[in-house]
């Protein structure tokens, strides 16, 4: 198949991502690389198939987009709900179940992403044997290190449980509230295993922070870029998780905008379609689809916020800005740095809340003037998430527009993916060193797939070279 | 003698049921000594290397490119089992099934609040597998041997299920382990 004369390369699918994907490489008749795209290849349609569905139902229908962070998209959506039934103000024992909810998935997503998805890439190298670069492979040559990985992960999922009422798909937040309290018993049950998960998460943000720093040569340029990022961050500049308003910065750290209401976030944000890729382009509107793209996530997290309020995490975020001079950190593969001071973030926000009396209480709702347009965000593990919805006097949803963590990213995955395909490929053979390149670079920004494309799934590997008539020139698949 | 060994997709899922499998925990070591999984998201291993006692399916059917995985998993395993509520009856993906599919794109791609798209294109492109007016469940394209219901199934009703099977006892499932939810 050929584009405007164009060769083009197909690499399919993307593995160890959480999703459908799909990379083609353009050549030009030099046989250098014109263009790289990822293609996003799975549609659902949830945008207009809630419609109709009465809201209350909405924060246990929508988080079927996607079962690896189930959990936000369960509390955007009661975000946007406890704003429907006028009872945004939370009382404290339903914030914090839900903070504890929101901490402890984000602790498994860390987890599951540093542990399973990509310690095969730091452990082995980008070059490792394919039957060995997997979480069984860690398993069998580092079996201290996936039990870890494995004992963490379920003690996120543990919390999930004992907030939502189910580790997958769960059920607890309900517009303006929560549906149950944390028991004494519970509770004894986290704290008895919480030391040992503070100590892992201090072990895995060393070996995240030594390996980039080690490999910083190599890793500063790979799939590398200058760019503008954007999150939610507290009134007072502070990381948070939970909520917060908006702010985007340049890659310099200048401001673009801060502290925007996200009911507002239309004035500010809007998403490109482009015909090749069911996954849409969002961009600032005040720059434009050109200028205005930007990255979501750990790395941009750490980037836009001016402080981190737990100590451990905060001692470490300097350590992470210093390496930049403070100024903002643009290398692709310090997100996985990134990713690790947020779960040591994560463990110490459990520990806060666990000790926290309010958790035992038993004032769940609150409600008050009854609105017909909602607007809920957080900060998914992936980055920020957006649930918008309207309502009718039926109390139906009449409109829903979701734009994922993952969609946020689309723009700086494709850029990550040509950098490293003009960095890496050389002539028209594919080799295998190019293919996992290509997957590590996308495997950075931990993209769920699933999320973003309200799908998920994976096939086989497959990467085709084209030449302008559109006769395959090489083929290769594992 | 060689281990048995277990494949796993996720066609349209969510891959919540692949978390929940995840979700047996430590069990995932005891599990590789009894299997070597083939063909799974969770190692990097794109094309079956061989046939397989089992494949795990999760999701329905709702592209073209679903139906020809499913028929690979088919052709190479020889017990299949649909996991889940999307691959049991197409679960929630399957609420698009009474709504024209133009109508979906429409709203993703045009009237949505936040959409920038002057030319008013749909998405459409060769690398784009083509979408089916409606999404199956799974033993509607191919023979199912075993359905699994929840959404996901506990992790423990997968790790029964796949114990028993692997280990040649019938498969017994308390009650509390088989739900729709
Ligand atoms: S059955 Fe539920 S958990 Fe499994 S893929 Fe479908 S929506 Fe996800």
């Amino acid at each position: 198949m050929s584009t405007n004369g164009m060769k083009k390369i197909t690499i399919e699918p993307v593995t160890r991502v959480e999703g459908h994907g799909k990379v083609t490489i353009l050549l030009d008749e030099q046989n250098q690389v014109k263009q790289a795209r990822l293609h996003i290849v799975e549609f659902r349609g949830f945008e207009r198939f809630v419609q109709g569905r009465p809201y209350w139902e909405v924060p246990v229908l929508v988080e079927r987009l996607c079962g690896i962070c189930p959990v936000s998209h369960h509390l955007a959506a009661a975000k946007a709900m406890d704003w429907i039934v006028g009872g945004e103000n939370l009382t404290p024992t339903a914030e914090k179940m839900r903070r504890l909810m929101h901490y402890g998935q984000m602790f498994q997503s860390h987890a599951l992403h540093f542990f399973h998805l990509c310690s095969p890439d730091l452990l082995f190298g980008f070059d490792a044997d394919v039957a060995i670069r997997n979480v069984i492979g860690v398993a069998a040559k580092y079996p201290a290190l996936a039990v870890q990985g494995v004992m963490m992960r379920k003690y996120g999922q543990e919390l999930i449980k004992a907030t939502a009422g189910k580790k997958i798909h769960g059920t607890g937040a309900i517009p303006g509230g929560i549906n149950k309290n944390l028991s004494i018993a519970e509770r004894d049950g986290f704290l008895k295993d919480l030391d040992q998960m503070v100590e892992w998460s201090r072990s895995a943000l060393k070996i995240a922070k030594d390996y980039t720093v080690a490999h910083l040569d190599t890793l500063a340029s790979f799939g590398s870029f200058e760019s503008s990022h954007l999150s939610l961050v507290r009134a007072d500049g502070a990381m948070d998780l939970y909520h917060g308003n908006l702010k985007a910065i340049d890659a310099e750290g200048n401001s673009i905008f801060d502290q925007v209401d996200y009911q507002n976030y239309l004035d500010y944000i809007r998403e490109e379609v482009r015909p090749w890729s069911y996954m849409k382009f969002p961009f600032i509107t005040s720059l434009g689809p050109e200028k205005g793209w930007y990255r979501v996530g750990p790395l941009a997290r750490l980037n836009t916020c001016t402080f981190i309020d737990t100590p451990e995490a905060e001692a470490a975020r300097k350590e992470f800005m210093a390496l930049t001079d403070g100024k903002p950190n643009n290398i692709t593969m310090a997100y996985h740095w990134a990713r690790m001071i947020e779960l040591l973030h994560s463990i110490e926000k459990i520990k806060a809340l666990l000790h926290d009396a309010d958790l035992q209480g038993t004032d769940l709702v609150t409600k008050g003037n009854r609105r017909d347009e909602a607007v809920g965000l957080i900060e998914a593990p992936r980055g920020t998430l957006f649930h918008h919805y309207r309502v009718n006097k039926n109390d139906q949803i009449v409109m829903a527009n979701l734009i994922v963590s993952t969609t946020n990213n689309n723009e700086p995955m494709n850029r990550a993916v040509e950098l490293v395909a003009r960095q890496h490929l050389s002539g028209v053979k594919i080799t295998e060193g190019l293919l996992n390149r290509v997957e590590v670079a996308i495997r950075a920004y931990d993209p769920c797939l699933s999320c973003a494309t309200h799908a998920l799934g994976k096939m086989p590997l497959e990467m085709e070279i084209l030449d302008a008539e559109g006769n395959v020139l090489d083929r290769k698949a594992r | 003698m060689a281990k048995p060994k277990v494949a796993t997709t996720s066609l349209a899922g969510c891959f919540g049921c692949h978390m929940s499998l995840l979700d047996i925990d430590d069990r995932i070591l005891k599990l590789v000594e009894l299997i070597d999984f083939d063909k799974s998201p969770i190692n990097d291993i794109k094309k079956f290397t061989g046939r397989c006692a089992v494949g795990l399916i999760e999701g329905g059917c709702c592209n073209e490119e679903n139906v020809r995985v499913l028929q690979d998993f088919r052709n190479h395993c020889a017990i299949l089992i649909s996991v889940g509520d999307c691959a049991t009856m197409g679960g929630i993906p399957a609420l698009r099934n009474n709504i024209p599919l133009q109508e979906c794109y429409d709203e993703a791609y045009k009237n949505g609040p936040s959409v920038h798209n002057p030319s008013g294109q749909i998405p459409n492109d060769p690398e784009l597998p083509l979408l089916l007016d409606k999404v199956f469940p799974c033993h509607e394209v191919v023979k199912i041997d075993y359905h699994l219901p929840g959404c996901p199934p506990p992790a423990d009703t997968l790790w029964e299920a796949l114990v028993a099977l692997l280990t040649d006892k019938p498969v017994d499932l308390p009650y509390t382990l088989i739900k729709y939810d």
